[in-house]
């Protein structure tokens, strides 16, 4: 807002400042210290971790794209299922608790908390 | 003010002593000894966990069940440092060394008996102190006006940038984000919309549980997922009656105790630090000024008395400048702040007279808790065994997908969850790189009162700097700020030259 001094741009703009100048300083320690501009962290070597952390980052952002459209009950199973499944866990004890998790869940929020989850494609079965 | 007549108290007792709370209390115990048992799993955690489940009960029993399940899992956190040679939560770190040698020497049962026998004196003292200050303070903070707020909010950036472990250069940068996501929205000064990209749920600002469910639990859990290939051996313990010899020790280390208690009520009072820099500190203190120094890391008593009483009682003096100034003490209540203003309990110097039942309600819970964990806590420590051996490869997508459901449920919008998962990796990636949280966590929930504060003390003192100075407590606060940010300059200054 023009003509005001401490206007709504003054707290971001201190803020900036306060960023820009603590990055300088950052990296003009790093550049003294040689140290890489990247480096990969250690669990990059195990096969197990590095597929679980990217399977729970597509599962989350899947979720954020599938939900409503499929609903909480299905895609809360099969990410749980997927999840579990590649962590290590046997199929045996899987599935069972995908479904059960996911049902308690259903039954904690939906049914007592009164939370409105997606039903999606099940909208026609909803309990 | 905050009249403690024999009518408040017998209303704070019928809030407390009612069956649906007290059956709260139980789950919370329960849950709380779990997450804090279960490596990994940390008290704040648990308490962004509970809140999606708080936001629908009265407001008693929805800060009960925060304040118990903490308690249960900072004292939890050191039942597996003794076994497994790895901390529950953050806050048993400084000891766990010294906790496992002591098993490794056949006196597990030791180390676990002083774990939870400390931890409920030192959480008693703790609670002790919040019912005796935060009153009073109270009385003073009455008189305080926008310049008085305005430095506090500075003194307790500050404090949580200087307290912070590691690099302060990086607890600057970690508070300035936080700030920084504090920024956007409309709620500014102006009414202005900052940052809001023409988007409506961006307009309301963002909200900040499912930031905390990120920050907290979801970058907690990539962490684990990421270790997923470390072992836990569990080291062999014979567990008897682990309250034997407890007497003997608080006889023998009277001072260890108190010194720890006091240390720890202070640390957790103090903006942004809590349980975690309270245990590091006192354990230091406790070596610094021991008999025997020498002994420490050998698997010797001492300092885990000190450390374990001062973690606990750090968590009831971080809700003193919690209540009577709305500054959270640490990050547990950084998320209680939220709850609080959700149930109508607005913190602030007035809530004593407001909402006096209510917060001699949470008092009493305080004291509740930490009864409870003594006969709750021999049980947890006798079913260690079976609690470590929870699959991790079933626990963590489980609890990632209650973090969705809480993070969905705030606003009933799938923004919750993006925001979540945004924030998620961005604390994973901080913490790794030794950006510390707990900064950008105040400065998420401060920075709204810091604008609001500094601006319009800037109004009332039509644009005079020494304006800010002016009134007796608001001059000593900001000289007292000054020279929190000097002293560390000039001692570098002066190490250079």
């Amino acid at each position: 807002m023009p003509g005001q001094k401490f206007g709504p741009a003054w707290f971001p703009g201190v803020i900036a400042g306060g960023l820009a100048i603590c990055g300088a300083l950052l990296i003009a320690a790093g550049t003294r210290e040689r140290a890489p501009w990247i480096a990969p962290p250690e669990w990059i070597h195990s096969p197990r971790a590095r597929v679980g952390v990217a399977a729970l980052l597509a599962g989350l952002v899947l979720y954020v794209l599938a939900a409503d459209a499929v609903g909480f009950h299905i895609t809360g199973i099969v990410l749980l299922a997927v999840w579990i499944r590649l962590l290590g866990a046997s199929w045996r004890v899987t599935l069972p608790v995908a479904l059960i998790a996911t049902l308690v869940i259903h039954f904690c929020f939906y049914k007592l908390l009164r939370v409105p989850l997606p039903w999606g494609v099940l909208e026609r079965w909803a309990f | 003010m905050g009249l403690l007549t024999a009518t408040v108290l017998a209303q704070a007792f019928a809030l407390v002593f009612d069956p649906y709370v007290l059956w709260v209390i139980l789950a919370s115990a329960i849950f709380g000894l779990f997450v804090g048992a279960v490596p990994g799993l940390t008290a704040t955690m648990a308490t962004a966990l509970l809140v999606p489940v708080t936001f629908f009960m009265p407001p008693v029993p929805a800060i009960a069940s925060i304040v118990t399940a903490t308690a249960m899992a900072i004292f939890a956190g050191d039942i597996p440092s003794c076994l497994l040679r790895m901390p529950g939560t953050p806050a048993s770190a400084a000891y766990t060394d010294e906790a496992y040698a002591l098993t490794k020497k056949g006196q597990g049962e030791l180390a676990l008996g002083s774990g939870l026998w400390f931890s409920v004196l030192g959480g008693l003292f703790g609670t002790a102190v919040l019912i005796a200050a935060a009153p009073s303070l109270a009385e003073i903070a009455l008189k305080f006006s926008s310049f008085e707020y305005f430095w506090l909010v500075v003194l307790g950036l500050a404090s949580a940038v200087f307290l912070a472990l590691g690099n302060p250069l990086k607890g600057v940068v970690s508070l300035l984000v936080g700030l920084l996501v504090a920024s956007v929205g409309l709620d500014n000064p102006a009414g202005f919309p900052r940052f809001t990209f023409g988007n409506a749920e961006l307009a309301g600002g963002l909200t900040l549980i499912p930031i905390m469910i990120g920050m907290f639990a979801v970058s907690e859990i990539l962490r684990s997922v990421a270790r997923i290939e470390q072992p836990w051996e569990m080291a062999q313990a014979k567990i008897g009656n682990v309250l034997h010899g407890m007497w003997t020790l608080t006889r023998r280390y009277p001072m260890q105790l108190l010194r720890g208690s006091v240390v720890g009520t202070a640390i957790g009072a103090l903006p942004g630090a809590g349980a975690d820099i309270a245990a590091w500190m006192s354990y230091a203190i406790s070596k610094r000024f021991s008999k025997e120094p020498h002994k420490f890391g050998t698997g010797h008593i001492e300092g885990i008395i000190e450390a374990g009483a001062s973690n606990n009682s750090a968590l009831a003096g971080a809700w003193i400048p919690a209540l009577v100034f709305g500054i959270p003490g640490d990050s547990i209540t950084a998320i209680v702040i939220g709850v609080l203003y959700i149930k109508g309990l607005n913190p602030g110097p007035t809530i004593f007279m407001n909402n006096a039942p209510a917060i001699y309600a949470v008092f009493m819970v305080f004291i509740l808790a930490n009864l409870l964990m003594l006969p709750l806590g021999i049980a947890a420590i006798r079913a260690a065994k079976q609690m470590l051996r929870a699959p991790r490869e079933v626990l963590l997508p489980v609890i990632l997908l209650f973090c969705i459901v809480g993070s969905f449920a705030i606003n009933n919008s799938i923004f919750g969850v993006v925001l979540m998962l945004a924030f998620g990796i961005v604390g994973y990636v901080m913490e790794e790189n030794g950006f510390p949280i707990a900064p950008a966590i105040l400065g998420m929930v401060l920075g709204a009162m810091l604008e609001e504060n500094f601006i319009s003390s800037m109004i009332k003192a039509d644009g005079r700097v020494f304006a800010f100075f002016e009134r007796p407590i608001a001059g000593a606060l900001g000289v007292l700020t000054i020279v929190v940010f000097a002293v560390p300059l000039v001692r570098r200054l002066t190490a250079r030259s």
